[in-house]
């Protein structure tokens, strides 16, 4: 079973390689969202401080949802997303699989560049270190609930405003404590230690639930 | 016993037995929902809450709170609909989920439009991101979000099937709205939304919320089931029973 979901990463993470701008253009995309704030509500230091964390958290989500879109369309074209359905092995598994190496490819580049945005809101240095924190437990959230919405849109016209239409919803959750903790962790770095276990909370409930959500969701799509 | 109730499981039965229902659920209703306004606004006290009452605009509590009960339970009662057509793959239940998504959307958007009204003149802001607030407006994207999908989908089959998952995953937020208080203690703080017991309220307050409920309950049975009927002429509108009853209605 180990087998099968290393295979898929494996396999996914090939493909996206040898196509590298479908990497890049997710993670340009975060960095000009976050870049156009200051441009737009002023360059004031304080402002921007207190702006910074959930400007940051809101780029990341638009970012991984509008991904999320990659996620299984190409599979879904070329027909080897049918030819998975059709394996014995589980099928959650090679969602999780799939998942796994989308956020590998969308997610981690986003939580490895979050220092860097945050330091054009002149966050501390405990506070980037957080935010990186808080978006390496999220992001994966993030695309794990995602994978629902993808696997539930997929291959409908207008399926991006739709996924955005039914994801970002259940992304609230992660948003409201993902950007808490940093926004936290400039007050007092001990007061920062209950976000990060909602998150944890939310990211194992999602590693148990979304795959076999997104499962199903896949078989109600392809039949 | 079961056997009989199992048969208005096909829509060519339950067609008729709702048409028959629809209007003693919207008699129902009216007189309920009329009765308990009238209850509600000459009936109880001017005044409502302890140290620092607030004055007769506290009435909207009736329509607030009935909406934003029944919000929540058309949800719960939509997420059933959706796991027994998975399970049991019936297409009348999965009608029936997407015959009563219309009107809890409307039930959360009163409940949120009212609120915004009563908070205006009892604490001075159309709008606060209090939990409650905030979980109920995921509620509403929720149900957009379930009406949008079930509307893009053109193979009724998947939509339907595609609609009852989503509802099932976004049943995670009721218990989120149910418990979101911040302010377990109302005497330490001044949240819009605090804990309350239904023992703790005025009698004639309780009965008339209570009875608008009820009304709002009669009222979503009366829009489901003539919203069902529509469902299911435009599903069935090839079968030879569908001409018939259309024939006999002219």
């Amino acid at each position: 079973m180990f087998r099968t979901f290393r295979v898929i990463v494996g396999r996914d993470l090939t493909l996206a390689l040898r196509r590298r701008t479908d990497v890049l253009t997710t993670l340009f995309f975060f960095i000009i969202v976050v870049s156009l704030f200051p441009l737009g509500v002023g360059t004031e230091k304080e402002t921007l401080r207190q702006l910074g964390p959930g400007v940051v958290w809101v780029a990341a989500l638009l970012a991984s949802m509008l991904a999320l879109e990659r996620l299984f369309e190409g599979d879904f074209r070329d027909g080897a997303l049918e030819q998975m359905l059709l394996t014995p092995q589980p099928l959650a598994m090679l969602v999780l699989g799939k998942v796994c190496a989308h956020w590998l490819l969308t997610g981690l580049p986003l939580v490895l560049i979050a220092p860097l945005v945050g330091l054009q809101y002149h966050l501390a240095d405990e506070s980037l270190l957080v935010m990186m924190l808080s978006l390496l437990v999220g992001t994966p959230v993030l695309s794990l609930i995602g994978a629902i919405g993808a696997a539930l849109t997929l291959g409908l016209r207008g399926g991006g405003v739709l996924l955005s239409l039914l994801v970002l919803p259940l992304y609230i959750p992660v948003l409201v404590y993902g950007a808490g903790a940093v926004a936290a962790s400039a007050v007092d770095m001990a007061h920062v230690q209950p976000f990060f276990s909602l998150l944890g909370a939310f990211l194992l409930l999602a590693l148990v639930f979304s795959p076999l959500a997104a499962a199903a969701a896949l078989r109600i799509s392809v039949e | 016993m079961t056997s009989k109730l199992y048969k208005y499981a096909s829509p060519a039965t339950f067609y008729p037995l709702a048409g028959w229902m629809i209007p003693w659920f919207a008699v129902l209703a009216a007189v309920t929902i009329v009765g308990s306004l009238y209850w509600g606004f000459f009936e109880t006290p001017d005044t409502l809450g302890g140290s620092n009452p607030q004055k007769e605009y506290y009435r909207i509590i009736f329509v607030h709170v009935a909406a934003a009960w029944m919000s929540m339970w058309l949800y719960v009662v939509m997420a059933g609909w959706a796991a027994i057509g998975l399970i049991f793959n019936t297409r009348l239940s999965f009608m029936m989920t997407a015959a009563i998504a219309p009107t809890g959307a409307i039930f959360t958007f009163i409940a949120l439009w009212t609120g915004a009204f009563w908070g205006r003149p009892s604490w001075g802001t159309w709008w606060d991101w209090d939990p409650r607030l905030t979980s109920e407006l995921i509620l509403l994207f929720l149900y957009i979000g379930y009406m949008a999908l079930h509307g893009a989908i053109d193979d009724a089959r998947r939509a339907d099937r595609a609609g009852a998952l989503l509802v099932i995953v976004g049943l995670v937020t009721v218990p989120i709205i149910f418990w979101s208080i911040n302010c377990p203690d109302p005497n330490q703080c001044a949240a819009l939304h605090q804990r309350s017991s239904l023992g703790n309220i005025e009698p004639n307050i309780l009965g008339a919320m209570l009875g608008l409920t009820f009304g709002f309950w009669m009222y979503s049975f009366a829009t489901a089931f003539s919203r069902i009927r529509t469902i299911i002429i435009s599903r069935e509108r090839d079968a030879e029973w569908v001409r018939q009853a259309l024939e006999t209605k002219r």
